[in-house]
C-alpha cells in the first residue's frame, strides 16, 4: 500500500525530473534514496587474517535474498565500478535487511583486496539481484542434511547453518569442514559454538596437527563414513576449491545419489588457452573495436573499452550475461572448446575472443 | 618492410596522401608531432582515478542542488529578490547540466567509470534535442569532420554562412538576424541542427522526409515544456507566472551562453576550415593537427572553465573527445608547448576577442566573398 503510493508519487516526480528520473534527485540527497539497490556497509568483522565480513543494511530498491545464495556486489574502487558475487553468510533480516558477506583476499584479486584493506563501516556498495538455487530446502523441519566445505566455502554454509539456528529448525545436520590451520579457520569460534547434539560440526585441518576430537587431512570417502554414517540419506550441499568439489561430486555420483547433492562453485577455473589465439573485437552498437587476447573474458573486454553490459555471475552459470555473436567464434575459458555461429548467444564472461569477433554490444 | 613489399604494395593499392593543411611542416614532422599529442592522451588516460570521478559526482550533486535550489526560489518568485536569484540559479544550473556535465558525459568521457548512470549510453540531457541524435550529429559528424565544409554540418548549422568556401545567395544577407534568433533559440536550434534545413531550403529534401525525426525530437520536447513551462508553473498554484517567466529566462541565458561558448570554439578570425579533399587518406597525424587548427580556446580562470563545460579548452576538446574535461587545462599547457615547439599556431584569447572576432565573422560573411583586388565573387 505505501510501496504502490510511493511508487505512483515517484512516477509523478518523473515528470518534474525529466529527462531524468526522480530518483536521481532522491539520491542526491540520500543515496540510499535510490532505485537502484545500494547498500551501507554497517560494520566489519575481521574473521582471520585475510578474510573480513560485511555486514551490509540494504535499501528498499534491493529485491533481497535467502541465505546461500550469491548476490552481486558493486565497488568503485579508484573511481571503476567493479561487481563481484559474493555468497549471503546470514538470512536477511526481515526488519532490518541486513545480511552479511565474508570475503577472503585472493592472491592479485582487486576487489577482494581492497573489501580487506580499505573498506570502512558507512561505505556505501551496490547491490544487485540475489541468484542461485544452493539454498536450504523449503520443507526442512524434519529433514536431514549434510554440509562439506573448505575454506572461503563456508561461507553460503554458514549462511544456511544461521538461518537454522535462528529459526530454531528442527533439521538434523552434519557439517564437516577443512581449513588449513586454526588460524585461518573462518568462522572458527562461532562453528565450535554451534555444535549441538542437532547439528553436530565437524572441523579438519590439513595443514596443522589437529586439536582434541579434530580430524586431521583432506576429504575422503572414509573421513565422511567416519563422521556421518547417513551420508546417503542426506541432502547435502559441497562448497569449497575444485579439488574439493570434485572428489564430492566423484563420490555421490559413484552412489548413484547425484541428485542428493548441491554444488557451489566458487572459483571459475579456466582452462589453458593456447598462445596468441586473442583477435579484434568489435561492439556493433557502442560503435568499438578493440584488441583483446584469447584469455580475456569478453565481458572484461567490453569494460575495458567502457562498455557496461548487462551480466550476472561472470563465471558463466547464471546466462545474466548473453550477447549476440555477429561474427567469428569464441573460446570457452572453462573448456577451452572453441565455438559460436552468427547470431548466437554467447556467455561473455566466461568466453573469449578466438581470433576477430563482433558482438551485438 | 623491404623495396619489394613495399613496390608490390604500391601496385596494388595507390597511395595517396591527405590533402595539404596550411602549416609549414613536413612529413615526418606531422608524424613526430602525432606522436606527441597521442603520448599526452596515453598519459592522461591512463592516470584516470578517483580524483576525477569525485568530480564529476560532485559536479552532478553541485547541479542538482541549484537545480533544486532555483526552482524552489521561483516558487516565491512574486518577491522580485526571490525570482532574480532562482532564475540566476536554474539558468547556471541548466549551463552546467548541458555543458560541463551533459555533453561531456555524453562524449562518454566519462565511460571508464562504468557507472550506468553517468555513462554515454544511458545519459539524456536538459534539453530539446534528444541525446541520440546529438551523439550522430555532434560526437560523430562535427568530431569527425570539424570544419570540413559539406561535411561538419556546426559550420553554420545549416543556417549561416560561416566559411569563405560556403557558397554565397541573397538569403544570407539575413544572417545577422537568424544569427540572433539561433542564439536565443539556441536548444531548438541544435534540436533541429539534423533536420537539415538548408537541403529543405533549396528542395532537395521535402519536409515529409523529415517527419519521423521530427516525432522523435517531439517526444523529447513534449517532456521538456510540460516540465519548465506546465508542471512547474501548476505547482506554484496562483504563483504560476514568476515561475513561468523564471523557466523561461533561464532557458534563454543557457541558450545565449552555449551559444556564446560554441562560436568560439570554432569560427573566430584565424581557425581554419577545410575543402573535403583534405580529408581523403587522412591518418592519426593529419587528424590531430586539423583539430587543432580548426579549434579556438578562450582563456579564462577557472570558473570560466567549467561554465564554459571545458570547451575554453576546445582544442585539446577536439584532440581528445572522450578525455575527461576535467583533465583539459593540464592536457592544454603540454598541448601548447607542443605547438610552440612546431611553431604551429595555438588559438587562445579572452571569451571578448573571441566572441567580437566571431561576430564579425557573421557579419562580414552575410556579403559576398571579396577578393583583395575588390571584385566580389561567390565561393
Amino acid at each position: 500500500m505505501v510501496a504502490s503510493t510511493v511508487k505512483k508519487l515517484l512516477r509523478a516526480g518523473d515528470w518534474l525530473a525529466t529527462p531524468l528520473n526522480a530518483a536521481r534527485y532522491l539520491e542526491t540527497i540520500n543515496p540510499l534514496w535510490s532505485d537502484h539497490g545500494r547498500g551501507r556497509v554497517e560494520r566489519l568483522i575481521q574473521e582471520t587474517p585475510d578474510t573480513v565480513t560485511l555486514v551490509i543494511r540494504a535499501n528498499g530498491a534491493w529485491a533481497g535474498g535467502e541465505a546461500g545464495q550469491y548476490v552481486q556486489l558493486g565497488l568503485d574502487i579508484d573511481g571503476v565500478r567493479y561487481w563481484r558475487c559474493y555468497s549471503l553468510a546470514s538470512p536477511v533480516q526481515p526488519g532490518s535487511r541486513e545480511f552479511s558477506v565474508t570475503v577472503n583476499r585472493l592472491d592479485g584479486g582487486r576487489v577482494s583486496t581492497y573489501i580487506n584493506d580499505c573498506l570502512r563501516a558507512g561505505d556505501l556498495v551496490h547491490l544487485k539481484a540475489t541468484a542461485g538455487d544452493f539454498v536450504l530446502p523449503a520443507q526442512r523441519d524434519d529433514q536431514k542434511l549434510l554440509f562439506i566445505s573448505a575454506g572461503s566455502g563456508v561461507t553460503p554454509v554458514m549462511g544456511m547453518l544461521r538461518q537454522l539456528i535462528a529459526e530454531r529448525s528442527g533439521a538434523d545436520v552434519v557439517m564437516l569442514h577443512f581449513s588449513p590451520d586454526y588460524a585461518h579457520c573462518i568462522f572458527h569460534d562461532e562453528l565450535r559454538a554451534s555444535n549441538s547434539e542437532q547439528r553436530r560440526i565437524h572441523l579438519a585441518v590439513t595443514r596443522e596437527d589437529a586439536r582434541d576430537g579434530d580430524l586431521a587431512g583432506h576429504f575422503s570417502a572414509d573421513m565422511l563414513e567416519q563422521v556421518c554414517p547417513d551420508w546417503r540419506s542426506r541432502q547435502a550441499y559441497v562448497c569449497g576449491p575444485s579439488s574439493l568439489m570434485s572428489a564430492v561430486s566423484e563420490l555421490f555420483l559413484g552412489a548413484g545419489l547425484s541428485s542428493q547433492l548441491k554444488q557451489e562453485a566458487f572459483v571459475l577455473k579456466r582452462a589453458e588457452v593456447p598462445e596468441g589465439a586473442g583477435g579484434k573485437v568489435g561492439f556493433v552498437v557502442a560503435g568499438k573495436q578493440v584488441d583483446a587476447d584469447g584469455k580475456t573474458s569478453l565481458l572484461e573486454v567490453a569494460e575495458g573499452a567502457g562498455l557496461t553490459p548487462e551480466h550476472g555471475c561472470r563465471m558463466g552459470i547464471c546466462c545474466g550475461c548473453l550477447a549476440t555473436l555477429k561474427e567469428g567464434q569464441v573460446r570457452d575459458l572453462n573448456t577451452g572448446e572453441v565455438f559460436g555461429e552468427s547470431g548466437e548467444k554467447v556467455r561473455i564472461c566466461v568466453c573469449a575472443a578466438a581470433g576477430d569477433v563482433s558482438l551485438e554490444l | 618492410m623491404n623495396a619489394a613489399v613495399e613496390t608490390h604494395a604500391v601496385k596494388l593499392k595507390p597511395v595517396s596522401k591527405a590533402g595539404k593543411l596550411p602549416v609549414n611542416m613536413t612529413d615526418e614532422q606531422l608524424q613526430a608531432f602525432g606522436q606527441e599529442i597521442e603520448a599526452i592522451r596515453e598519459r592522461i588516460m591512463n592516470s584516470l582515478g578517483e580524483k576525477d570521478a569525485r568530480y564529476i559526482r560532485r559536479m552532478i550533486k553541485t547541479q542538482r542542488w541549484m537545480e533544486i535550489g532555483g526552482r524552489g526560489l521561483l516558487f516565491a518568485g512574486i518577491l522580485p529578490p526571490a525570482w532574480l536569484a532562482g532564475t540566476a540559479m536554474l539558468g547556471v544550473a541548466k549551463i552546467l547540466e548541458n555543458m560541463e556535465i551533459g555533453h561531456n558525459v555524453i562524449h562518454g568521457q566519462w565511460d571508464w567509470m562504468r557507472d550506468p548512470d553517468i555513462h554515454s549510453s544511458t545519459w539524456d540531457w536538459d534539453n530539446v534535442c534528444p541525446a541520440d541524435h546529438w551523439k550522430h550529429s555532434h560526437n560523430h559528424m562535427h568530431h569527425k569532420w570539424t570544419n570540413v565544409v559539406g561535411m561538419d554540418r556546426d559550420v553554420g548549422y545549416g543556417i549561416l554562412r560561416m566559411s569563405e568556401k560556403q557558397e554565397w545567395e541573397p538569403y544570407y544577407l539575413g544572417q545577422p538576424i537568424y544569427n540572433f534568433l539561433l542564439a536565443t533559440f539556441f536548444e531548438w536550434g541544435v534540436a533541429l541542427h539534423d533536420l537539415e534545413a538548408e537541403k529543405i531550403r533549396h528542395g532537395e529534401k521535402s519536409y515529409k522526409d523529415a517527419v519521423p525525426f521530427l516525432k522523435e525530437v517531439w517526444t523529447k520536447v513534449r517532456k521538456q515544456v510540460t516540465k519548465d513551462y506546465i508542471l512547474f508553473p501548476a505547482m506554484a498554484g496562483p504563483f504560476f507566472l514568476p515561475v513561468l517567466t523564471g523557466n523561461a529566462v533561464a532557458n534563454i541565458i543557457r541558450n545565449y551562453w552555449a551559444y556564446a561558448i560554441i562560436f568560439c570554439g570554432h569560427f573566430p578570425e584565424g581557425t581554419e576550415d577545410f575543402d573535403m579533399d583534405v580529408v581523403e587518406n587522412e591518418d592519426k597525424a593529419h587528424w590531430y593537427l586539423r583539430q587543432m587548427l580548426g579549434s579556438a580556446n578562450i582563456e579564462g580562470g577557472k570558473l570560466m572553465h567549467i561554465m564554459s563545460g571545458n570547451l575554453s579548452h576546445q582544442i585539446e576538446h577536439h584532440l581528445f573527445p572522450d578525455m575527461p574535461s576535467n583533465r583539459y587545462a593540464e592536457a592544454a599547457r603540454e598541448v601548447r608547448a607542443i605547438c610552440r615547439k612546431y611553431g604551429l599556431p595555438y588559438n587562445s584569447n579572452s571569451l571578448r576577442k573571441q566572441f567580437t572576432s566571431s561576430m564579425k565573422k557573421v557579419l562580414r560573411l552575410s556579403l559576398p566573398n571579396r577578393r583583395k583586388d575588390g571584385d566580389t565573387v561567390t565561393a
